[in-house]
């Protein structure tokens, strides 16, 4: 990697966005294809499955009849940031990719390829960057639509992704400790090894949950999509949107949702690694297979995503945010604290201790406030008075 | 010119047009979005220094948190588009004459001072050096040098905190009571 010539880097990384970007595209499709089909199969249903065998080429009808489809720019919409919004989305559910590792190393000409687009030292926070500023296009978009039910929708997606963006934070911070002295997202995976009860979901079990709840909040899927609650708010932020613009903010989702798992499956599900399949094959076939393992976990991710949104029930406001600020935030606040203190006494050793008392401690936590907040209930449902004591401290805190 | 300096001037470039465009549009949104792309460039240029972790930081907290709750506002207030005149009244006008001199003189007393003093040769091997070492540096000195004024530093901002609380709550009690 060090000795190899600038020529051979440039090429063999814009050979492996070309492909990682097609790869996610594709991926797009297919989430959407899966989404249709297992909510399907979860109510027992059939689902789209006459455009191409078991209807896999139902997405691009689909991808047509948008491109088809009259793009309209309604009058009364701010047309700068109207046509800009869905772009102010997709384009960090893309950039994303870049630090995720999606397998070892190919050996190729004698040069060793890393199967990740940039290794950079500050990969986490690359990450926690630019999911902050997914919000944008959402927010932008509502506004800029100059109609009631978005910009309903746009705000309450800013308070959610600014609440939750905390325990994204947090709940990757038990991981760096225990992980050596960098924010590699490459060193992370790598550290984990290839057996399964040495990956991080189970020493940070709690942060782990926290994490992937954030994760879902983040990418706006159904507990959590209260900017778009068709119920409510018509369509939410998309409301104006047409043909290829609204397919955009659709793509947009669906990208967070496969990136989303990926970082997932790399910050605490071993990434490329299992236990058995590590040696196997030589220096291209490796790497081949190391992709295919990565694969499968983001799949098998990205099915729980499917399976949690056609399971649960969406929250309603001040319940989002309850159980953002009262329950996952200090769970992974405790998990810091928790994770740190073990690690010392047991003197850098013990990742069973780690993860029991991580276990413990979050269990804790969960029962006092439930029990503080079952003590301090009033009898009124008080919903409206939820939202204007909530927000500002709510808002404050990131400073 | 070497790539790096290429970066420099587009990334330098980008942030002097974002913040004039911050001054110049009449519709807070807009400004609010060409802070967002001067703080691009800023990170930008940051990681030309080798300061990763100081361009993270400031496009997590400046561009991801701070100008969330600016829009947030600007969207809450629905503040309209600002009229041409009587926007700016005649003693602020003056004030911000003198201001803006001031900095006019700072600005040039420092590029006066960056052509006289020579080169510094060390700065950009230092830079290289640090660069893959940057954030955990960064920790060391936070928890051992800078240990006292980090510590204050956050307690500071839990006290800020603490206190935005009580205020809010105060008032919406004070709401309750008047209903």
């Amino acid at each position: 990697m060090e000795n190899m010539p600038l020529l051979v880097l440039i090429i063999s990384a814009i050979v492996k966005i070309v492909i990682i970007v097609h790869l996610l595209l594709i991926g797009v499709m297919i989430m959407i294809w899966a989404e249709r089909r297992v909510s399907g199969w979860m109510q027992d249903r059939l689902g789209p499955n006459r455009v191409g065998p078991q209807g896999l080429l139902q997405p691009i009808a689909d991808g047509l009849k948008f491109m088809f489809k009259e793009d309209i720019i309604p009058d009364h919409v701010d047309k700068p940031l109207y046509v800009l919004a869905p772009a102010m989305l997709l384009v960090p559910a893309l950039v994303i990719v870049a630090v995720v590792p999606f397998g070892s190393s190919i050996t190729l000409f004698g040069y060793e390829i890393l199967l990740q687009i940039a290794d950079i030292n500050i990969g986490i926070l690359y990450i926690l960057a630019i999911t902050s500023l997914g919000v944008y296009g959402v927010v932008l978009g509502a506004w800029a639509s100059n109609n009631k039910y978005s910009l309903l929708g746009g705000l309450r997606s800013s308070a959610q992704m600014i609440s939750y963006e905390l325990t994204l934070g947090l709940g990757i911070i038990g991981i760096l400790m225990l992980t050596g002295n960098t924010l590699s997202l490459r060193t992370i995976a790598i550290e984990q090894g290839a057996y399964p009860w040495h990956w991080n979901f189970l020493i940070h079990f709690p942060a782990f949950l926290a994490f992937t709840t954030a994760m879902f909040a983040e990418t706006n899927r159904l507990p959590f999509d209260l900017a778009e609650a068709e119920q409510e708010l018509v369509a939410g932020y998309h409301t104006e949107y047409s043909s290829m613009k609204f397919a955009m903010f659709f793509m947009a989702e669906y990208m967070n949702m496969i990136v989303g798992s990926a970082v997932v499956v790399t910050l605490f599900l071993g990434g490329w690694h299992f236990f058995g399949l590590e040696n196997v094959g030589g220096p291209v076939w490796s790497g081949l297979i190391s992709f295919g393992i990565f694969f499968v976990k983001t799949a098998i991710f990205l099915f729980v995503f499917i399976w949690v949104r056609w399971t649960l029930p969406r929250f309603r406001y001040d319940q989002l945010m309850n159980f953002g600020w009262k329950f996952l935030l200090p769970v992974a606040l405790t998990s810091i604290v928790v994770t740190g203190t073990l690690w010392i006494m047991t003197g850098s050793g013990s990742r069973l201790v780690v993860g029991i008392g991580n276990v413990v401690a979050a269990f804790i936590v969960v029962s006092i406030v439930a029990g503080l907040l079952v003590m301090n209930k009033t009898p009124e449902p008080a919903m409206q008075n939820d939202d204007p004591q909530i927000t500002p401290s709510a808002l404050d805190a990131i400073e | 010119m070497n790539p790096e300096q290429i970066l420099f001037f587009l990334f330098g470039a980008v942030s002097l047009v974002g913040a004039i465009a911050v001054i110049s549009f009449r519709h807070p949104i807009y400004s609010a979005l060409s802070l967002i792309v001067t703080f691009f460039a800023q990170a930008g240029l940051f990681i030309l220094l080798g300061a990763h972790f100081v361009a993270a930081v400031q496009v997590i907290v400046y561009a991801g948190a701070i100008m969330v709750l600016f829009l947030f506002v600007i969207m809450l207030l629905n503040l309209g588009t600002l009229s041409a005149k009587g926007a700016i009244s005649g003693k602020l006008k003056g004030f911000a004459v003198i201001l803006g001199l001031l900095l006019a003189i700072e600005g040039v007393y420092i590029a006066v001072n960056a052509i006289n003093t020579p080169e510094v040769a060390s700065a950009e091997t230092a830079a290289t050096e640090s660069v893959n070492t940057t954030t955990y540096n960064i920790g060391e000195l936070l928890f051992s040098k800078y240990l006292l004024p980090f510590e204050v530093t956050s307690l500071i901002l839990l006290a800020a905190l603490i206190g935005v609380i009580v205020l809010v709550k105060r008032e919406s009690q004070e709401e309750n009571e008047i209903q």
